[in-house]
């Protein structure tokens, strides 16, 4: 991408070590620009949630550590912040596989979300009535237990929940995971109107490749800790290896695992 | 035929018999349960937001008690030395924040338990280093009468106790409910990563739950101190909490109070009652019997969260 400033978020060159010796991410570089939706795709275990949550710095509660590269939001290093102080400046994430707080209401969920706000609480409501308008399911649901509404629900809470905050960026990690195919496009038809309406960034970790490019405007595809290709949404949805790989395609066919040639996949990826 | 009419007739019709010394019986042991809920209060609170098993609950009774007492042997006057001996409280949450807590954050649950050991044996220690190991008297200027109420004898310094009980009870299930600090406080005990994601310090929550335990730890110090006397066997109480917490759930502010009761109720009519058969001291072990089968039979407790599975 570009080089020209107006990123919201960069990541240059980041190295992440687990537990002082688990080398996991050898030198992510990727930005987000102002107003975009970015997707970071690849396989389990490519780094992705790393990659997430070394920008929300929640690495340091699961022992990881930052050890090479910088993190810039808005052109201020910010690696070494608490995730309640980067929370507070704008950047929130929404961890894979929800989060929701089980006891709490779905109400009171939402409203944790406004924690790090000092703004008031008619401003506070204000937001709660906008998430409540993005996720309309959530209305009848004010009062459940979090714990016992659905898995898509459950997601449009940890996503009302972030946005309660305020954000500037939303880290979303994985927000198609176990949700049926219907659901997952209605989530992501949200979080893009999130995108053009509300001017919220997204930086979006996903499996999902299809679904994934269709919404996003740029792309980094992510192989075992390091960038290997990044593009146009559309310029890597019609990449001819991102087909053969990532979509279950080739040569415009759907074509069977079987066939895929891996020794191709090894000399394009680790050349 | 004997023995099952000693078990299960003579009791019963010694009860209505005397309804009078009965009631006293069980208004005695109500009372005496409220402190033992007083105890398990601390337990549920720290448990609740952190998830950790504090064993040194029954040390930082002691401890606050000893602040308390130390302070008021020293001349000052007794609402300076509360006040003191609640910032000495918060002191020590603070402390433990930053040198327990914090370096063990996502450690397993059995290894933040063991450290509340070790804070145990600390506090026990540094108290009675500073404080000296004698008992002490313990006077904080409630009246202690007994009088009489319906031919019950009952004793005032008690029903003070049930009052400050209920009032600091009643306190906590509000301020857990419709606080931002107390709604963060749950969100915390539900899911520490995702509280974190949301941007809620952890650091500062574990500061106010440890002090709020604290504050619960010195009433219940004060109650138990004026009782028996400030001394070593206060830290003991803790284990009594342990049935009063599997009774009432360790997660539920009422239930260390219904389970408090239960068991303060249950265990002076059993003495009473069912102890001359077997030749006494059921008292003692009454509530470790209750609290087994309740673990046979409903693990959460009466009031405990539910454990919510999805499927």
């Amino acid at each position: 991408m570009s080089e020209d400033g107006n990123m919201l978020l960069s990541v240059k060159n980041i190295e992440v070590v687990y537990n002082h010796v688990i080398l996991v991410l050898k030198g992510v570089s990727l930005e987000v620009p102002e107003g975009g939706i970015v997707a970071l795709l690849g396989a389990n275990g490519a780094g992705k949630s790393t990659t997430l949550k070394s920008i929300s710095n929640l690495l340091r509660a699961e022992r990881g550590d930052v050890t090479k590269g910088t993190i810039e939001y808005m052109g201020e290093q910010v690696d070494s912040l608490t995730p309640n102080a980067l929370v507070s400046k704008g950047v929130i994430q929404v961890m894979e596989g929800r989060h929701c707080f089980e006891h709490l209401t779905v109400e009171e969920n939402l409203l944790t979300g406004s924690y790090t706000r000092k703004d008031g609480r008619a401003a506070v409501q204000r937001d709660l009535d906008m998430v409540y308008s993005y996720f309309p399911r959530l209305v009848d649901r004010q009062t459940s237990l979090a714990g016992y509404v659905s898995g898509g629900e459950q997601q449009m809470v940890a996503i009302g929940r972030a946005l309660m905050a305020k954000p500037k960026l939303i880290l979303l990690d994985e927000p198609s995971m176990g949700l049926a195919p219907q659901l997952v496009e209605e989530i992501f038809e949200i979080v893009h109107r999130l995108n053009k309406d509300e001017g919220v960034s997204f930086l979006l970790a996903e499996q999902n490749t299809s679904v994934a490019l269709r919404y996003a405007s740029y792309g980094y595809i992510l192989e075992n800790g390091r960038i290997v290709m990044d593009g146009d949404a559309d310029k890597l949805a019609s990449n001819e290896d991102v087909k053969e790989f990532y979509l279950g395609m080739a040569a415009g066919e759907r074509k069977s695992f079987r066939d895929v040639k891996h020794y191709r996949r090894r000399k394009r990826w680790l050349a | 035929m004997e023995v099952l009419n000693a078990i299960f007739v003579l009791p019963f019709v010694d009860m209505f018999s005397e309804p009078i010394f009965f009631a006293e019986v069980v208004v005695g042991g109500l009372l005496t349960g409220v402190m033992y809920s007083l105890v398990a209060l601390g337990f549920v609170l720290i448990f609740k937001a952190s998830g950790v098993f504090n064993f040194a609950q029954g040390a930082m009774v002691l401890f606050a008690a000893l602040t308390l007492v130390g302070l008021m042997e020293k001349g000052v006057p007794v609402w300076l030395a509360l006040i003191i001996a609640a910032g000495v409280m918060v002191i020590v949450a603070v402390i433990i924040e930053k040198l327990v807590l914090r370096p063990l954050v996502n450690q397993p649950d059995i290894i933040l338990f063991m450290a509340t050991i070790g804070i145990t044996f600390f506090l026990e220690g540094f108290g009675e280093t500073v404080w000296g190991s004698d008992i002490h008297r313990l006077d904080v200027g409630i009246p202690d009468a007994p009088f009489e109420i319906g031919g019950m004898l009952l004793n005032e310094f008690d029903i003070w106790a049930a009052a400050i009980g209920a009032a600091m009870v009643g306190g906590l299930a509000l301020f857990f409910r419709y606080t931002v600090i107390g709604r963060a406080l749950r969100a915390v005990a539900d899911d520490h990563q995702a509280a974190l994601s949301v941007g809620i310090p952890l650091k500062t929550i574990w500061i106010v739950v440890w002090s709020v335990a604290g504050f619960v730890g010195l009433v219940a110090g004060i109650m138990w101190g004026t009782k028996s006397g400030v001394q070593f066997s206060l830290s003991l109480i803790a284990l009594k909490a342990l049935p009063v917490l599997i009774l009432g759930g360790f997660t539920s502010i009422p239930g260390a109070i219904v389970g408090g009761l239960i068991i303060g109720v249950g265990e002076k009519v059993a003495e009473i009652y069912w102890g001359p058969l077997i030749g006494g001291a059921i008292e003692n072990w009454f509530a470790y019997m209750l609290a087994l089968v309740f673990l046979l039979f409903r693990p959460q407790g009466l009031f405990g969260e539910k454990i919510i599975e999805r499927v």
